[in-house]
């Protein structure tokens, strides 16, 4: 169906969509609603880290086990996403590939090195995160792929999650994931980041909205930065 | 689906949200609605037990599934939902605007953990926006719906 129709968006948590909907700043011709397809709500230990599927509420990875002992880095980041009434009905692959860059799941996706994978009539293909991630909600998917399941490898010791919001739940003014020696930044640029410990604020260039001046945004990088590596 | 226990018929309208179907197509105007994005929490309704925003559901996608609207907790003539005689006790709540989602959110919340830490407290109402600014009596109403339930 996505393949056959111009113009259409995937349906699942709705968590970010629908509001765009109800704003009118998103007017697809179509959306998909993908809930009731089977076999789409698993969470399974796989490769060594934890393949999440596309109808997986972020509540079931919250609160799963198995996230818990292999990933906990995305169990606590998870827990940083909006409310739990909100994590009820969203999505873990809906987050990644809305790719909003001020959400975590992107983020911690690319610390980890994990990856996507797109599924299409066409046939399926794994994408890297740091090669799914191409701008402000936009991605390297195609508009005739469904992104099937998000696989987090295990997350390396140390590992933290820091980010500062004006109110909780709210969006990130900026945020920082650390996995192991790896760094990856958030609400800073058009998307999340790698970056280096040394020196995390290089060559970034974040925008300023009424919440947060840039100046203040890559002071935020720093500390946040600097409290993951001391975690 | 099945709205308090009663079947209703789809909507005709796939556009519909559910929010707006409660309210304008079944008459259920306890479920409120403030910001339609998600941030307010005023039209929290269970669906299959577990507290959803109902702005950011279509209605036809509820179809097989039990919707609770407040108005599902105490019908008719029974007595309040411990939850809603916690809130009527401790002064819970002022204009009553948030109210029913933060009885909703606070009915999914002692689901999920029936004996809440003040941390659990916290975190489960702060998805619900008061501008009131009753909160520091929603918390007690909170801890008293625990012990009512008890």
């Amino acid at each position: 169906m996505l393949g056959s129709l111009e113009d259409a968006k995937v349906l699942a948590g709705g968590q970010s969509l629908v509001p765009l909907l109800n704003f009118r700043l998103a007017r697809p011709q179509h959306l998909i609603d993908i809930n009731r397809i089977s076999g789409l709500d698993g969470i399974h230990e796989r490769d060594g880290g934890i393949a999440v599927q596309a109808l997986v509420r972020q509540a079931a990875v919250e609160d799963s086990e198995v996230v818990a002992r292999i990933c906990p880095l995305l169990r606590d980041s998870v827990r940083l996403v909006a409310h739990r009434v909100i994590r009820n009905r969203g999505t873990v692959c809906g987050s990644i590939a809305h790719a909003d860059p001020a959400s975590e799941l992107p983020a911690v996706l690319l610390a980890l090195g994990g990856n996507v994978t797109a599924q299409s009539s066409r046939g399926r293909r794994v994408i890297a995160a740091d090669q799914l991630f191409r701008g402000v909600f936009e991605t390297s998917l195609q508009p005739d792929e469904l992104v099937v399941e998000a696989w987090f490898p295990a997350s390396p010791q140390p590992y933290a999650i820091f980010e500062e919001s004006r109110r909780h739940g709210d969006f990130a003014l900026a945020g920082a994931v650390r996995a192991g020696d790896s760094l990856a930044l958030f609400g800073v640029a058009s998307t999340p980041v790698l970056a280096d410990r040394a020196d995390p604020a290089r060559g970034l260039e974040p925008s300023g909205d009424l919440e947060a001046s840039p100046a203040f945004r890559l002071h935020l990088v720093r500390v946040l930065a600097e409290k993951a590596f001391a975690a | 689906m099945r709205v308090n226990g009663v079947e209703h018929s789809a909507p005709t309208d796939a556009r519909r949200l559910l929010s707006d179907h409660l309210r304008h197509d079944l008459g259920l105007t306890g479920t409120h609605v403030g910001c339609e994005h998600g941030v307010c929490g005023c039209c929290t309704v269970l669906l299959d037990g577990a507290p959803v925003r109902s702005c950011l559901m279509l209605a036809v996608q509820a179809e097989g599934h039990e919707v609770t609207t407040v108005e599902g907790l105490a019908r008719d003539a029974a007595p309040l939902h411990p939850v809603q005689q916690a809130f009527h006790e401790c002064h819970g709540l002022q204009c009553g605007f948030c109210t029913p989602g933060f009885v909703m959110s606070v009915v999914g919340l002692l689901a999920q953990h029936p004996d809440p830490s003040p941390q659990q407290i916290e975190e489960g109402i702060s998805g619900n926006l008061c501008r009131c600014t009753g909160y520091a009596s929603i918390r007690r109403a909170v801890s008293r719906a625990v012990e009512l339930t008890k």
